[in-house]
Parts: C-alpha cells; structure tokens; sequence
C-alpha cells in the first residue's frame, strides 16, 4: 500500500516509546537526555506530518521549529546542571542525587 | 510499489533500527553516536514530507549542535562504561513491556482512526520564504519570545557550568 499518515505516524510512535524505555530504563543522567531528545524528534515529525496530510499549511512547521529551539535551550541547561553534579559529587547517576542539596 | 514508498523505508529503517540501538545499548557514548544516524534518518522524513526548511534546521540544530553537546557532556564524565551488560538487560524488561503496550496502543489509533487526509496535489514548493514572513506576522510574540528563552538559557548556562 501507498506510503500516508498512518506511516509517518507509526515511525514517530516507534520513536516516542523507545525515547521512553531509553528515559524511565537510564539511570545515567546524559542517557535520559538522549530519551527526551528523542522524544522531541517524534513529536516534530508528527506535527510535520499531519501538517502535510491534514492542515496543508505551515503551523506544523513553525511547530516544530519552536520544539528545535527549546530542545537546544533545555539541553544546554541540562547539560550545564550535569556537569556541576559531576564536578560537586564525581557521579551522574539518577539514584546517587535523590536529594537537592549540593 | 514507487520510488516514494522505497525512500521512505529506507528513511524509517534509518531512524528506528539507531534509535533501538540507542535506547537498549549500556554504553552511553555508542547510544549517543547512534542518535546521530537517527537524527539524519529523522531529517530524511522531514524532506521527504516536503519541509525542506526544517529539514536543514534539523540537520543544523540537532546533529551540528545538541549531539556534539552532549557528545562533550559524555567524554567530560569519566565513568561512562557503568553498569554491565547483564545488569542493564534485567533493567529494561519492565520499561520495555510498558513501550510495547504503549506502542499497541499507538498502533491502533494510527491505523483505525479516519483521518480527513486532504493532500490534493504532490507538488512540493519551496518553504523558507513561506515560513520567514509567517513569523514575522502571525507568530511574532513566540518568535521574540524564544529568542528570550535562548538568551536567558544561554546565560543560565554559564552560571550554572562557571567553577567557582
């Protein structure tokens, strides 16, 4: 059958629920951040897709720009978190910083 | 069976086979190497969806930009090996039973839903200038809006990253 919707549409389900398993599985902090980056691609490429299929404007393509903008910011400020973690106690893993004292 | 439908399998194979691999191996720097070839496969879809403009952006962004990030963020926290192979096998049944549910249910709605699909002509236009004059006029206030958000995280970073 031809290539539509529904196929797109799995591709970024497939995407979503490994960002998950990779997100609540990781106890490495970077790695649940890998999650999340994937996670924000499914939802991109939904809104791509049904913009093309559905919408036949541009809304779900300003859409996701605004999800690569805020994608960048949020991994910079991870990023950033992560790494005074890692110079304030020598681990990055989930379960070593339950507390938010520094 | 076209020429369509052959690339867009190739795109999809590209970016699910990378992100199975990112998700389930132990070692945090292949996971992140893997995403690059995902990201590529994802911005693939996007052209193939005719939104050349963020396709480019993607490509940019993402693979020229977060990963390398978060490539610097792995290699600069030294014990990236962590837990063995057989640990992290019996720590991913439990998220990966959930995915499966969660993907059946996906599945279902993706193919059962009737979707108002309304794609008249595949003639695929040139985009940029499209969506360069919609954020000046109708999506104004969220374009300055984040221009905000990356200055202050730009910031928030340095504090945050400086060593005292």
């Amino acid at each position: 059958m031809a290539v539509g919707l529904s196929h797109f549409l799995m591709v970024s389900g497939l995407l979503f629920v490994l960002g998950i398993i990779s997100m609540i599985s990781r106890r490495n902090m970077i790695g649940v951040l890998l999650g999340i980056e994937l996670i924000m691609n499914a939802a991109g490429l939904n809104f791509i897709a049904f913009s093309r299929y559905i919408a036949q404007d541009l809304s779900g393509h300003i859409f996701t720009l605004f999800i690569l903008i805020i994608a960048a910011s949020e991994a910079v400020v991870a990023l950033a978190i992560v790494l005074r973690i890692y110079q304030n106690r020598a681990t990055i893993s989930v379960e070593a910083v339950g507390e938010m004292k520094c | 069976m076209k020429a369509y439908d052959v690339i867009f399998y190739l795109f999809a194979l590209l970016t699910v086979l990378p992100a199975i691999f990112s998700a389930f191996h132990p070692n945090i720097l292949y996971a992140a190497l893997s995403l690059f070839i995902s990201f590529f496969g994802v911005a693939g879809l996007y052209a193939l969806l005719a939104a050349d403009f963020v396709a480019a952006a993607q490509v940019l962004i993402y693979v020229g930009g977060i990963l390398i990030l978060l490539l610097f963020a792995v290699m600069l926290s030294k014990n990236i090996y962590g837990a063995t192979f057989q640990e992290e096998k019996k720590k991913k049944i439990w998220p990966s039973l959930l995915g499966m549910l969660f993907l059946g249910v996906i599945t279902k709605i993706a193919w059962t839903t009737h979707w108002s699909e309304a794609l008249v002509d595949n003639l695929v236009q040139p985009t940029t200038a499209r969506i360069g004059h919609q954020l000046l006029t109708d999506y104004l206030l969220p374009f300055e809006l984040s221009s905000l958000l990356l200055l202050s995280a730009f910031i928030g970073a340095i504090t945050l990253a400086r060593s005292k």
